[in-house]
């Protein structure tokens, strides 16, 4: 049954910036854009075990770190070598200032 | 240790994935996530400059060269135009692979073509085997881009300051995969997705090459291939000069860049052909940091690094009898100390592939 969940306030990540958000055994990535909104990805890149908050946000890109593979964080597609597979995206709202995530249990 | 197996399909790669080496996590000198990524934006301005005046001097090297041919005047241009074609284009391919380079990202693309073409290296395999290489540097039987491995063959060594084995190698592949075929190796890095595109380029290059020839001897002359296809070999020594010092000697088999990386100070010639990869332990522990940036970054971490060596000759002096001891004792490698407060080695970690380093 999916669940939101609270993964950090509006303010806790700068606009075109990443934050890592653990909950139970999953990691998570949680987006700002440049306009303002929100996303949530997968928090690990399919390429290799590596986590993608230390990665550089440019616009909708999210580079990951290790290899510079890109994903479009929006939808997931991955952009740029290594990268093939696409990221998990996860359904996010925000309320009073609180960014949830849409899990599945 | 002993002896090493650095075949990618022997011993050595099953014994780093089982213990944990392969694909582990590395050491990470703290940096603030804010100016991280403030290191980490992308320009375009630094590479548009270095870029035109990369193949301005070409194209005035060449037009001389061609010019002067066969006077000897024509030999100062064609040697520099041979280390911007055979060496520049080394780390102008390596920071493309990155797409660090440029902002935009067509421009990182041209360059990454025309620098892969230029040093031989299909720009689909070594992509590839470029990210195996930041995955699992310097550990045996997974990374493919191990430039002396041990013992050491200097012979092989020497020769590759003109290129001899890698362009042959270069160009061996490149007909072997223009015949639709890969190796073994290549298959186990290269995902199948993207394996045709490997075959599509290595024509491309087959039809310049053969279209040099054919101009070369319709013209009765050297001078096409003197521009196309033998800078790789004149051309190559810088490349290998500063390449060798990227790893050479240190610690193989260990997950912190500062046992098996150097950083190097360099004059601001080679700074340019290198592309600031003189700094490369930086490089290795945040590969996102563009080349232009990396002098800051390492004047913002270098109190968590062994001492940089002060120049090419200081780390030749530091490499070369390294190198020579593993003739005799694989397992001999150069340690070099951290300066005080630097967070200290992983030795618990570390302690089979650390056994005999230097005093
Ligand atoms: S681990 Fe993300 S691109 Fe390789």
């Amino acid at each position: 049954m999916p669940q939101w969940i609270a993964a950090c306030a509006t303010d806790d990540i700068d606009e075109e910036d990443v934050i890592r958000f653990d909950h139970g055994a999953q990691t998570f990535a949680i987006y700002h854009s440049p306009e303002g909104e929100f996303f949530a990805t997968a928090g690990r890149c399919t390429h290799e075990d590596v986590h993608l908050c230390d990665g550089l946000v440019m616009g909708h890109l999210i580079e990951c770190p290790k290899h510079n593979g890109q994903f479009d964080y929006r939808t997931g597609a991955a952009k740029r070598a290594p990268v093939c597979e696409a990221l998990r995206t996860y359904p996010v709202k925000v309320e009073s200032g609180q960014v949830f995530v849409q899990v599945a249990e | 240790m002993g002896k090493r197996d650095y075949s990618l399909l022997g011993p050595d790669a099953l014994r780093a994935v089982e213990t944990g080496l392969a694909a582990a996590e590395w050491y990470h000198t703290e940096v603030p996530r804010k100016v991280m990524k403030e290191l980490m934006q992308r320009r375009d301005g630094p590479a548009l400059r270095d870029t035109a005046l990369l193949f301005g001097t070409m194209i005035v090297c060449a037009g001389l060269g061609w010019a002067l041919w066969p006077s000897l005047w024509a030999l100062p241009f064609w040697a520099v135009y041979g280390v911007l074609y055979g060496s520049a284009m080394d780390s102008r391919w390596h920071e493309c692979s990155h797409g660090t380079a440029f902002k935009t990202p067509w421009m990182n693309n041209a360059l990454y073509q025309v620098a892969s073409f230029c040093m031989i290296r299909n720009p689909v395999t070594w992509r590839w085997s470029h990210a195996r290489h930041h995955t699992d540097t310097v550990i045996v039987g997974r990374d493919p881009e191990i430039a002396v491995m041990r013992p050491p063959v200097f012979f092989k060594v020497i020769a590759n300051f003109f290129g001899i084995f890698d362009a042959i190698t270069g160009w061996g592949r490149m007909l072997r995969n223009a015949s639709g075929r890969l190796d073994a190796e290549e298959r186990t890095f290269i995902p199948d997705s993207e394996q045709p595109k490997v075959i599509r380029v290595a024509r491309i290059w087959l039809l310049i090459y053969a279209a040099t020839i054919a101009l070369a001897v319709w013209m009765g002359s050297i001078l096409p291939l003197m521009a196309i296809g033998l800078p790789r070999l004149y051309g190559a020594w810088h490349h290998v000069m500063t390449g060798l010092l990227q790893h050479g000697g240190l610690a193989d088999n260990v997950n912190d860049h500062r046992l098996n990386s150097r950083t190097v100070y360099m004059n601001p010639v080679s700074r340019f052909i290198y592309w600031n990869m003189n700094y490369h332990v930086e490089h290795h522990m945040f590969p996102m940091v563009p080349y232009h940036a990396l002098p800051k970054l390492h004047d913002l971490i270098k109190h968590d690094l062994p001492a940089p060596n002060r120049s090419i000759a200081a780390g030749f002096a530091e490499m070369w009898p390294a190198l020579r001891r593993q003739l005799a004792n694989e397992d001999y490698f150069v340690r070099r100390d951290l300066p005080l407060g630097a967070r200290p080695y992983r030795d618990d970690f570390h302690a089979a592939a650390l056994g005999t380093a230097a005093e």
